[in-house]
């Protein structure tokens, strides 16, 4: 077993986010707010990977996140894949799954909508999940998954 | 009773769409009533505009119900910093229903999902205008006998024309052949001919404007060349003055074809039109009147059977 995989498997329990795009690594733990976490957090950038050429990983001890945190990614990182850590061993690896519906993560980036003038909660509809269409559910703008600005 | 919003005209169905316009012509039958009597009706317009305003008043009054309001945002506490959601809030204490108008996109949406009282979008920023969309409609149901079927000719500004918008999406359900005729910079947006294409709506764009391109018209709907909608000035002065309607192209023009054109225009519509039986515009804005009654009555919970049975006509 080389060290990297030793590297990923270390923590007792919790989870490993891995193959996040080098650029997204720190947008990643921002969305899932890694910053208020207290238990042990390592963030990893810019490791070689087969896939994608550059990656990070986040281990993430003793948490465990919901399929709603999960899907927030789907904006910054799609392809990314979380390891879920119990006794040493992965027990389950998860994927990002686009949801229908983003609340409160992307921007419009509409000036003259309202959700950039009033102090309320974006929401947008995935219209086209393949291609990555968001349209706000206010203005009714479209925005492309991968040019957002989150919120 | 069941009460409704009305903020965009785009998810009403078909069935719906013609509900509303049968409303709105008992409303034409008998416009005055008091069917409203009792209730009140708050106007509220953060951006200027007389004609929408006076007609959803007029059709308030008009069925008996009082009205409240203000009619530029610098009369309100917008300007002390209240937002939308406050102002919603504290005028949902005292009215039944509110109508409002606002220069910010989505503001009727949301203040559809806070109020505790419907919501009448009279308009919000470029975005949608549905009472203009349903009198356009019933304009064309009047005048042509039908929805279905027609040849509809947009002309002018048709990237921030929202009354066009709005019209494209709500004919979606009674197979329209649209023509876009306008210039480049004010060519109907991407989104838009995706929609139709998406609908199975057929169009066609062209850029010139004249007798013969609207020969084959049944409903030739004009537009104002906004210059509100300009961030650029020069660009609005280049083409302002570019598709402007003459009598003499109306030679060729069906007999059926009626010149619509939501109002106020600038020079669009030349004054040698006003007297050809072709034009429809005055009345189109009279049929504003009835498709708000309509619309008032819809989203307070009142029926068509009400409306037929009602026994409040003066």
């Amino acid at each position: 077993m080389d060290k990297k995989e030793r590297l990923v498997a270390a923590i007792e329990n919790g989870t490993v986010i891995d193959h996040i795009p080098a650029g997204k690594t720190y947008q990643v733990a921002n969305l899932l707010g890694l910053q208020y976490l207290t238990t042990p957090v390592t963030i990893g950038n810019n490791f070689a990977s087969k896939k994608i050429g550059k990656k990070g990983i986040i281990k993430v001890s003793d948490k465990f996140f919901t399929d709603e945190e999960i899907s927030r990614l789907s904006v910054v990182a799609p392809k990314i894949v979380l390891n879920i850590i119990k006794d040493y061993e992965v027990i389950e690896k998860k994927t990002v799954e686009t949801p229908d519906e983003l609340r409160g993560i992307v921007k419009c980036n509409n000036p003259k909508c309202i959700t950039n003038n009033e102090p309320m909660e974006t929401v947008f509809n995935v219209v086209d999940k393949e291609r990555g269409i968001l349209k706000c559910h206010y203005c009714d703008k479209e925005q492309e998954i991968d040019k957002v600005n989150l919120c | 009773m069941e009460k409704h919003n009305f903020v965009t005209i785009a998810d009403l169905s078909k069935d719906k769409i013609l509900y509303l316009i049968k409303m709105a012509q008992e409303f034409e039958k008998h416009p005055n009533r008091e069917i409203l009597k009792g209730k009140v009706v708050a106007t509220l317009f953060f951006e200027p505009s007389t004609r929408t305003r006076l007609s959803f008043e007029t059709a308030a009054n008009r069925l008996g119900a009082r009205v409240i309001g203000f009619s530029d945002a610098k009369a309100s506490s917008v300007t002390k910093g209240e937002t939308l959601k406050d102002t919603i809030l504290m005028v949902s204490n005292y009215a039944d229903v509110i109508a409002m108008r606002h220069y910010i996109e989505g503001a009727s949406q949301y203040a559809s999902e806070i109020a505790p009282i419907p919501i009448i979008n009279a308009g919000d920023g470029a975005h949608m205008h549905p009472s203009q969309c349903l009198l356009d409609m019933y304009s064309i149901y009047k005048t042509q006998g039908t929805l279905n079927d027609l040849n509809i000719y947009l002309v002018g500004d048709l990237k921030y024309g929202r009354t066009v918008h709005s019209l494209i999406m709500a004919m979606r359900h009674f197979n329209p052949t649209f023509h876009f005729i306008a210039p480049k910079e004010l060519a109907m947006p991407a989104e838009y001919k995706l929609y139709c294409k998406e609908h199975n709506i057929k169009f066609q764009e062209h850029t010139a404007f004249n007798e013969k391109v609207i020969a084959d018209a049944d409903i030739l709907y004009m537009t104002r060349v906004q210059k509100e909608r300009f961030s650029d000035l020069m660009e609005y002065e280049r083409v302002k003055n570019v598709y402007i309607l003459k009598n003499d192209m109306l030679q060729s023009a069906k007999p059926n074809m009626k010149i619509l054109h939501p109002l106020p225009r600038v020079n669009e519509i030349a004054y040698d039109v006003d007297n050809n039986p072709h034009a429809y515009y005055i009345q189109q804005a009279q049929n504003g009147l009835y498709a708000r009654e309509a619309i008032f009555c819809y989203v307070l919970g009142i029926t068509l059977d009400d409306v037929l049975n009602d026994k409040t006509i003066l």
